[in-house]
C-alpha cells in the first residue's frame, strides 16, 4: 500500500517543509522524537519498508552522531561538568543538546526518504510552475540543465583519464581538482550555451513575452492537501507536546 | 505570392568580433523549395542560418545590417544530437515548442504523435530520450520542428555527429517530412551527397579571404563572404587518398589480447601489429571505446590475457593500468574524442609543457603540427582543427610508442580529414603504432592497415 | 546604448548559463566533498569551529552566478541549484539544503545589490564571499543548532567562516570566471568582454 502514491511532485516538497521545519523552533527530545515516531510508523503505508529506511537513510544515521559530537563537546556549559580540554567542555546542558539534536537530525533527515520517489524533472517542473507559480522560465531552465548532469558526469569522466593520459594526474590533489573544476565550468559554458540555441529555436524567446501553455496538467487533488494537513498537524503536534511536557528549548537556548 | 525568405544585404558582426561575419547577402526563399549551403569552414554558414532562424540576439550579441524578412515559422536542428534534448521523455520533448508558441492543449498531443510517425520514431510516448541513439535524438528535434508547424526547416550540420545508420536515419526523415508538409528546406552539409537527390537548389558561401591564424576571434580573417549559385554537379567531393597498404608479413605484435574482459561487451582476442595502423570499428554501444581505454592502460581489465612487448614496457613490469601517470605517459598517448577533455593550460605552449617533455622535442612538434604561431593563445579559443592538432601534439610529447585516437575525425570538416589522415601515415613510418577508433569510412580505407571488429 | 530595463531582464542565454553553472558548481561540490570530505568531518565535529575553513568551496555558485549574470537574482539562483544538485548527487538530499542554498545564495546576492549590479571587481567578489559566509553562519544558528552552542564556538566559526568565503568563494570565484573568460566561452556576457 502506498499512501501516497501519484501525490503532485510540489506535494513532497511542501510535506516536508511542513513537516521538518516548525521542529527546528526547539532543541529538545520529545518534540523530535515524536516526529521521528510518526515518521518511522507511517513509513511502510508509504511504500517505504524498515529496511529500506535504513538502507537508504545511512547518510542521515552517520550525520546525526556527526551533529551531536559538536554540540556535546561545544554546546553552552551549564551544570555539571564532566570533561574539559581546550575549548570544549562536556556538560549536563551540553549533553542535553548533544542528544536532542541526534533525534531531531534523523527526525528531520528520515521524513526525506519517505516522501522522496524517483520523480521525472518535468513532472517536477510542471508542478514548480503550474501550481507554485514559480517564474516559468527559470523552472524550464533549471530542468533542462538538470537533464546535462549525467553528460556531465561523463565528461568528468573523460576529463579524470584524459589527465592520467597526460602523466599530470599524480600531482597534488588540490591542483588536480581545480583543473577539473575549470574544465567542468568550460564544458558547461559550451553545452549550455548550445542548449540555449536549441530552446530559442524551439521559441523558447517567445514565452518571455507572452507566456506559454503548458502540455500536461499539474494540479493538486484531494489527496495532496490532506498529506500536507497531516504533516503541518503532526509537526505541530510535536511541538505541542513538548510544551505540554515542559521539555520545549526555544532554539536550545531557553 | 510573397518569398518565405527575403534578405538584401544583410550583414552581422559579433559583438566580440571585429570583422563582420556577414556582410552584403541576398537571398529568396520560395515556399517550398530545397536548398543545399556548402562552403569553407568558418565562411558564415551557421550565421546565416541563425539569421534566418532568429537567433542572433539583440543590439548586446552584435550589430545587423540590410533587411531581412522572414514570412513564416522557421525551426531549426543542430549538429550536436546531446545538446538538443530538452525533456526527458520523448513526448514531452516534442511537445515542448508546441508550448512555446501557446498551442491549446487538447492540440498539442495530436500533433506529437504525427510528427514522430513523419519522422519514424515508432516509440511510446513516455520513452526515456537518453535511451535513444545519435540519429534517433536528431529525429527527435526534428519531430519538434514540425510539431511547431515550421514552415521553413534549416539543418546546419545534422549528419557531423552522426555514425553511417544515423546519417541515413536523418537523411530519410527529412526526406518524408518535407514530402509531407511541403515545408522548405535549408541545409548546410559537409556531406552533399547524401542530400543531393532531393535538393533543388545548391549554393556556396565563399569567405572573401581565406583563414588566417587563430586569435580571441578564431580562425577566419576579414572579408566578405559571397552568396554564390552553384550546380548539383559542382559540390565539394571527398578527398580521394590512396589505400592502406596492410600489414607486412612477419610484423611482430605490439599488444596482443586473449580472451581480454572488460567493463562492457564480451571477451575480446585481437593484436596490434607494431609500426602499423590498425583501426577498431563496429556499432555504437559495442564497447570500442572500452576496449581502447582498457588497451591504453585507462580503464582496468576484469580478465584474460593482456600482453605487451618489451619495447612498449621499457622495463615496468607490471600491467599498464597500474602504472602511475608518468610512466604511462612515456609510453602510450591517448587522444580522447573531444579534445577540450584534455586542456589544462592557459596557453598552447604551457599546454606541451605541462608534461615535461623536452623542449626541442615540443618545439619540433608545434612547428610539424602547425601550432608554433598558436603558442600564446588560449587552447580553447582554437578553432577546431587546431584543437584537434593541439590533442594530437600533448599525446605525442612524450614520445610514446603506441598511440591510441579516439574518433579523430569526429565532427571535423573534410581539410582536417586530410590533415589527420597525413599526420598519422607520418607517425607509422617513425615506427609509432597507432590504433584508431572510427566509424568513418574513408578513414577506415586510408589507414586501415590492419582492422580490428568488434560487435 | 542598453537601457536600465533591458540590463536587468533575463535573456534565454542567461537563464540557461545561469542553470547550466547552477549543475556546474552542484557537480564541483559534489567532487569536493568526495576529495576532501573525511578530513573536513572530522575537523568540523572535533574542533571549535575551525570545520568552517573548508566551506568555502560550497559558496562559491553564488559569486560566480553574479559575476557572470550580472542581473538581479542571479546569485540567489545559482546557489540555490548548485545546493539542490550537489545533495541529490551525495544522496543526502533534505530541505535544510534548500534553506542553505537559499541563505547563502541571498547572501552573496545583497552584495552584489549593494554595489547596484554594477561593480564587479575583485574586492566585491570576496565581499560576496563574505556575505554567503554571514548567510551560512545564521542559518545554522537554527538548523545545526548553533545558537545553543558556545560563544567561543560560534566566534571561532563566524571567523572561519568568513575567512573562507573571501578567499574560497570570493577571490578564487574571480579568478575562475577571469580564467573563464579568457577562453572565449563567456562571449555573450559583460564578463567575457570588457574588463572590471
Amino acid at each position: 500500500m502506498n499512501l501516497l502514491r501519484d501525490i503532485n511532485p510540489v506535494t513532497r516538497i511542501l510535506g516536508l517543509i511542513l513537516l521538518t521545519t516548525p521542529l527546528l523552533l526547539s532543541v529538545d527530545v520529545v518534540s523530535a522524537g515524536v516526529a521521528l515516531a510518526f515518521t518511522v510508523l507511517v513509513a511502510p503505508f508509504c511504500g517505504v519498508s524498515w529496511g529500506r529506511l535504513l538502507r537508504r537513510g545511512w547518510p542521515i544515521l552517520l550525520a546525526a552522531p556527526l551533529a551531536a559530537i559538536p554540540m556535546a563537546l561545544y554546546g553552552r556549559p551549564e551544570g555539571e561538568t564532566y570533561a574539559q580540554f581546550l575549548f570544549a567542555h562536556v556538560t549536563d546542558n551540553s549533553l542535553q543538546l548533544a542528544a536532542a539534536i541526534f533525534v531531531r537530525v534523523l527526525a528531520v533527515g528520515l521524513p526525506v526518504i519517505v516522501l522522496s520517489a524517483d520523480v521525472d524533472p518535468t513532472d517536477l517542473g510542471d508542478g514548480l510552475a503550474q501550481v507554485l507559480r514559480l517564474p516559468e522560465r527559470f523552472v524550464l531552465g533549471a530542468v533542462a540543465a538538470a537533464r546535462l548532469v549525467s553528460l556531465f558526469r561523463d565528461d568528468l569522466d573523460s576529463m579524470r583519464r584524459a589527465r592520467r593520459a597526460r602523466g599530470i594526474a599524480d600531482q597534488g590533489r588540490i591542483r588536480y581538482f581545480l583543473t577539473l573544476a575549470f574544465g567542468l565550468l568550460v564544458l558547461s559554458l559550451r553545452r549550455g550555451a548550445k542548449l540555449a540555441t536549441a530552446m530559442e529555436a524551439r521559441s523558447f524567446n517567445r514565452v518571455a513575452e507572452h507566456g506559454r501553455t503548458w502540455a500536461r496538467e499539474s494540479s493538486l487533488s484531494a489527496r495532496d492537501w490532506i498529506v500536507m494537513a497531516v504533516c503541518l498537524v503532526v509537526s505541530v503536534a510535536s511541538i505541542g507536546i513538548a510544551v505540554a511536557v515542559g521539555s520545549f528549548r526555544f532554539l536550545g537556548v531557553a | 505570392m510573397a518569398p518565405l525568405v527575403e534578405a538584401r544585404g544583410l550583414g552581422w558582426r559579433h559583438a566580440s568580433r571585429i570583422h563582420p561575419a556577414l556582410t552584403g547577402i541576398d537571398l529568396i526563399v520560395q515556399r517550398g523549395e530545397r536548398i543545399l549551403l556548402t562552403g569553407d569552414s568558418g565562411a558564415g554558414k551557421s550565421t546565416l542560418l541563425a539569421a534566418l532562424a532568429g537567433l542572433l540576439g539583440d543590439e548586446e550579441d552584435g550589430d545587423q545590417a540590410g533587411t531581412l524578412t522572414v514570412r513564416g515559422t522557421v525551426g531549426m536542428v543542430l549538429q550536436d544530437p546531446d545538446s538538443q534534448v530538452i525533456s526527458s521523455r520523448i513526448g514531452d520533448d516534442v511537445a515542448f515548442g508546441c508550448e512555446n508558441l501557446r498551442v491549446p492543449r487538447d492540440e498539442i498531443w495530436p500533433r506529437v504523435r504525427r510528427a514522430l510517425n513523419l519522422v519514424g520514431l515508432d516509440l511510446p510516448l513516455d520513452h526515456p530520450t537518453r535511451y535513444l541513439s545519435g540519429g534517433q535524438k536528431q529525429r527527435l528535434a526534428l519531430a519538434g520542428v514540425i510539431a511547431m508547424g515550421a514552415e521553413l526547416i534549416l539543418l546546419d550540420e545534422p549528419t557531423a555527429n552522426l555514425d553511417p545508420a544515423g546519417q541515413t536515419e536523418i537523411v530519410e526523415a527529412v526526406e518524408a517530412v518535407v514530402a509531407e508538409t511541403g515545408a522548405a528546406l535549408i541545409v548546410v552539409e559537409h556531406r552533399p551527397h547524401l542530400w543531393r537527390a532531393m535538393m533543388d537548389r545548391f549554393l556556396r558561401l565563399e569567405s572573401g579571404t581565406t583563414g588566417t591564424a587563430g586569435t580571441a576571434g578564431g580562425s577566419g580573417g576579414g572579408g566578405s563572404a559571397r552568396l554564390v549559385e552553384t550546380t548539383a554537379d559542382d559540390l565539394p567531393s571527398l578527398p580521394v587518398l590512396p589505400a592502406a597498404p596492410g600489414v607486412p608479413a612477419g610484423t611482430r605484435s605490439l599488444v596482443e589480447a586473449r580472451e581480454l574482459q572488460t567493463i562492457w561487451g564480451p571477451p575480446r582476442t585481437l593484436d596490434l601489429p607494431a609500426g602499423c595502423s590498425t583501426v577498431l570499428t563496429g556499432p555504437n554501444g559495442a564497447g570500442k571505446s572500452t576496449l581502447a581505454l582498457t588497451l591504453a592502460g585507462l580503464l582496468p581489465p576484469e580478465g584474460g590475457r593482456l600482453h605487451y612487448a618489451e619495447d612498449l614496457r621499457q622495463g615496468l613490469r607490471k600491467a599498464p593500468h597500474a602504472w602511475t601517470s608518468r610512466q604511462l605517459a612515456d609510453r602510450i598517448g591517448y587522444v580522447f574524442q573531444d579534445p577540450e577533455h584534455q586542456f589544462v593550460a592557459r596557453t598552447v605552449g604551457e599546454e606541451m609543457a605541462v608534461s615535461g617533455g623536452d623542449p626541442d622535442r615540443i618545439d619540433e612538434l608545434m612547428t610539424r603540427l602547425r601550432l608554433a604561431h598558436l603558442a600564446e593563445a588560449n587552447p580553447f579559443t582554437l578553432s577546431g582543427g587546431e584543437k584537434r592538432r593541439l590533442s594530437v601534439a600533448t599525446a605525442l610529447v612524450n614520445a610514446p610508442t603506441l598511440v591510441v585516437l579516439d574518433e579523430p575525425t569526429f565532427g571535423q570538416d573534410p581539410g582536417t580529414f586530410t590533415e589527420l589522415v597525413g599526420l598519422v601515415r607520418q607517425l607509422t613510418a617513425d615506427g609509432v603504432t597507432v590504433l584508431s577508433i572510427t566509424h568513418d569510412e574513408a578513414y577506415r580505407h586510408a589507414l586501415g592497415d590492419h582492422e580490428v571488429v568488434i560487435r | 546604448m542598453t537601457t536600465d530595463s533591458s540590463r536587468a531582464s533575463w535573456r534565454v542565454i542567461d537563464i540557461i548559463i545561469a542553470s547550466v553553472l547552477g549543475v556546474a558548481c552542484g557537480l564541483i561540490f559534489w567532487l569536493w566533498n568526495s576529495i576532501g570530505y573525511a578530513w573536513f568531518t572530522a575537523m568540523d565535529a572535533l574542533t571549535p569551529g575551525f570545520g568552517g575553513l573548508a566551506v568555502g568551496i560550497w559558496l562559491i555558485g553564488g559569486v560566480i552566478g553574479g559575476l557572470v549574470i550580472r542581473k538581479p537574482g542571479a546569485a540567489l539562483f545559482v546557489e540555490l541549484l548548485a545546493a539542490i544538485v550537489s545533495a541529490l548527487l551525495g544522496n543526502q538530499w533534505g530541505i535544510e539544503t534548500m534553506y542553505s542554498g537559499l541563505a547563502q545564495g541571498l547572501g552573496a546576492e545583497l552584495v552584489f545589490a549593494a554595489f547596484g549590479y554594477r561593480r564587479f571587481t575583485l574586492p566585491v567578489a570576496m565581499l560576496a564571499g563574505v556575505g554567503a559566509a554571514v548567510g551560512a553562519f545564521i542559518l545554522e544558528l537554527f538548523t545545526s543548532a548553533n545558537l545553543a552552542k558556545s560563544l567561543t564556538f560560534n566566534s571561532i566559526y563566524l571567523t572561519c567562516l568568513v575567512i573562507s568565503g573571501a578567499i574560497l568563494a570570493g577571490l578564487l570565484g574571480h579568478w575562475l570566471v577571469r580564467a573563464l573568460a579568457a577562453t572565449g566561452a563567456l562571449d555573450r556576457f559583460a564578463a567575457g568582454r570588457k574588463r572590471v
